[in-house]
């Protein structure tokens, strides 16, 4: 492998990686408030794509995103309401079982209102074949796009777990439910506002990927599955631990694909994420409950 | 007799009667599709076809005076549901045959149960094993793997190319189309210098690109039916790989070419000429028949027609011919099945025999391209 391949293998690492970590990321916020994991994330960034690509017929590119970002929220916010918000006992398993089953729901409405065929939004510079140069390797704009949409999620994320009231609000809710209660948070509304918030990062994670990956009603699952690996790799509730965790994947595998036959790309990274899970079970840059106090 | 007992008796042998002279009024289909799932953009089209198909056949009288019901079943491509159904559609509706399932994998599932029960079953399905080994009972209407791989190795040759890399989907298509190329790629005079098969779901695949890329490989053929046969030329494009790109006849959907924008043009690919039906010459057997499916589907459901509720199409087609002589009886129709000749169909024209249950030669399939946007036949 010359260096010239070896950047390029690197640099469809950082592809992989970073959709992986785009998508991740999204598990966080409701990982943040409530300690689960939101089953159907995956199917918040299909329809994050699928509604930009329908309001791209009416709309300039910017305000079709930004739409499908608060359709989608819009979709979060009220799924909350009506599926978990009136739980007299919302347990961890109990909504976990909900979760799964909303993930159905919306995908076969989806197949419903948008059919079975793949969608796509233009890529937001150049297009379908249009690559920038690096060190000898080739990558497309649409990639620095995710890339900065990645990063501007960290930032903003962290700075509203941090140094946010709201945000902290929303960590205490998830690290001792009847204490931020007996504090006077209104844990509910919190709880339905991370809803918004998640499934709004999971659309703009649907809008900057499909010019590379298409949007499809089925594909959430299968983005679900990485993101999901790559949120626990890193840590749940870290989101600068889901990029790196997610360009590490990426990278990985990208690598595994130069060494050997591709097929056994997914086995590497599955085993890397069962190591990880039994040497590190808080994952590669949790501190376990640490994150959460 | 007293006149109450023998009215009672009248009463009970039309009771008796009745049901069996419905029976015998209709024609039992059952289809097995997947309508929903992964597999949907097969099942659906086909589906829709079918229902079209049985209102226009029943609303000319039906076949030889019995009007068709149809019974869909939505496998949802899961083989294990395909069982079940394919059970309850041969044991409990009595159908008079099974059409489908849409994917291979399926298919192969039910194949022994239809040999067994003695049920005709019209699979929608690619792959070659459906009918190689001949089943009494089984056919396919869609193209053989082989005769696509034969036509791209063809299509090399005249282009100069010899040194390819394969890359095909972890799916049973994708595997039985690898099987193919492997299979008959020395015969043909081309070397596979790189082969990897990846992920249905892979969401990029600039890595395995450039594992071709560094292979040095003179064309790239692509095999499989998922979005990442749309993805896969996007990224040998941004590599700056110029050399041709050849897909498998999975790829006739317009939607990928849509999907793949400036990237699909120029890839080549075999497919049936349901995709050009109005550019083929008048002169052409095949033109009637597709351009009424065509403006037919597109007319009623308002999207594109493609090639896979063709595959229902022409299963239906094949169907009513044979139930035409063969009636409501399962070993009739069976045998008028492999009876068939000069069936034009949208696939191509079908001359079913003893050996060969997919009847179709190596001209159903035509070269297409992609220009401007649009399936073009491939300049000779």
């Amino acid at each position: 492998v010359n260096l010239a391949f070896f950047i390029q293998y690197l640099v469809a690492g950082i592809t992989y990686g970073t959709i992986y970590a785009v998508v991740g990321m999204g598990f966080n916020i409701i990982y943040n408030t409530t300690g689960i994991i939101n089953f159907a994330q995956g199917e918040f960034v299909m329809l994050g794509g699928m509604v930009a690509v329908s309001l791209h017929h009416h709309l300039p590119l910017p305000a079709a995103i930004a739409g499908a970002v608060l359709v989608t929220m819009g979709v979060g916010a009220l799924i909350e309401l009506i599926f978990i918000h009136w739980l007299s006992k919302p347990t961890v398993l109990r909504m976990i079982i909900v979760t799964i089953g909303i993930s159905i729901l919306i995908r076969e409405a989806a197949l419903l209102v948008w059919g079975h065929d793949v969608r796509v939004l233009p890529y937001f510079t150049g297009n379908e074949i249009s690559s920038i140069s690096l060190g000898g390797a080739l990558i497309s704009p649409q990639v620095i796009w995710v890339v900065a949409v990645c990063a501007l999620m960290v930032l903003l994320t962290t700075a509203f777990f941090q140094w946010t009231m709201l945000g902290r609000q929303m960590r205490a809710c998830a690290s001792n439910r009847v204490g931020a209660a007996v504090c006077g948070l209104p844990i509910r509304s919190l709880v339905t506002l991370s809803f918004a918030l998640s499934a709004g990062m999971g659309a703009l994670a649907g809008c900057v990927v499909c010019p590379i990956t298409y949007t499809q009603y089925g594909m959430g699952t299968g983005l679900a599955i990485k993101g999901f690996t790559v949120a626990i790799l890193g840590g749940l509730g870290n989101s600068l631990g889901a990029v790196a965790a997610g360009l590490l994947l990426g990278i990985v595998e990208s690598f595994t694909v130069s060494a050997l036959p591709a097929a056994y790309k997914d086995t590497v990274s599955i085993a890397i994420l069962l190591g990880v899970l039994f040497l590190r079970p808080s994952g590669l840059f949790g501190a376990g409950a640490a994150t959460r106090a | 007799m007293t006149k109450a007992m023998s009215a009672s008796l009248a009463l009970l042998a039309s009771a008796l009667l009745v049901p069996q002279a419905l029976a015998q009024d209709t024609i039992k289909v059952g289809a097995i599709l997947a309508v929903t799932g992964p597999a949907s953009f097969l099942g659906s089209p086909e589906a829709k076809t079918l229902e079209m198909m049985v209102a226009d056949i029943n609303a000319k009288g039906g076949i030889g005076g019995k009007k068709v019901v149809l019974i869909v079943k939505d496998s949802g491509a899961s083989a294990e549901k395909a069982v079940s159904f394919a059970k309850q559609l041969i044991e409990e509706e009595k159908v008079l045959a099974i059409i489908g399932p849409s994917t291979s994998g399926e298919t192969m599932a039910i194949k022994a149960l239809a040999e067994e029960s003695k049920t005709p079953l019209l699979s929608c399905a690619a792959a070659e094993v459906i009918v190689n080994p001949v089943a009494s009972y089984v056919y396919k209407t869609p193209q053989k793997d082989s005769q696509a791989v034969i036509r791209i190795f063809q299509q090399m040759k005249k282009m100069g190319i010899s040194k390819i890399g394969v890359l095909s989907s972890n799916t049973g298509f994708g595997k039985a189309g690898k099987d193919q190329i492997e299979k008959l790629a020395t015969e043909h005079g081309i070397q596979i210098v790189v082969s990897e098969v990846y992920d249905s779901k892979a969401t990029d695949l600039t890595a395995e690109v450039t594992k071709i890329k560094a292979a040095n490989v003179q064309a790239i053929v692509n095999w499989s039916i998922e979005p990442a046969q749309a993805i896969v030329i996007k990224n040998a494009r941004q590599l700056g790989l110029t050399i041709p790109i050849f897909q498998s006849h999975g790829f006739g959907n317009i939607g990928y070419v849509k999907a793949a924008g400036v990237a699909a043009e120029g890839v080549i690919f075999p497919a049936g000429r349901l995709l050009i039906a109005e550019e083929l010459p008048a002169s052409n057997p095949q033109k009637k028949v597709l351009v009424s499916y065509k403006s037919d589907y597109e007319a009623k459901y308002k999207e594109d027609v493609s090639t896979f509720g063709g595959h229902a199409y022409d299963a239906m087609l094949l169907l009513a011919e044979a139930a035409k002589k063969g009636g409501n009886d399962r070993a009739k129709v069976r045998a008028e099945l492999e009876g068939l000749k000069g069936v034009v169909g949208t696939a191509g024209i079908f001359n079913m025999s003893a050996t060969d249950h997919n009847g179709l030669g190596l001209d159903a399939f035509e070269m297409l391209t992609v220009k401007d946007g649009r399936f073009v036949p491939l300049a000779p």
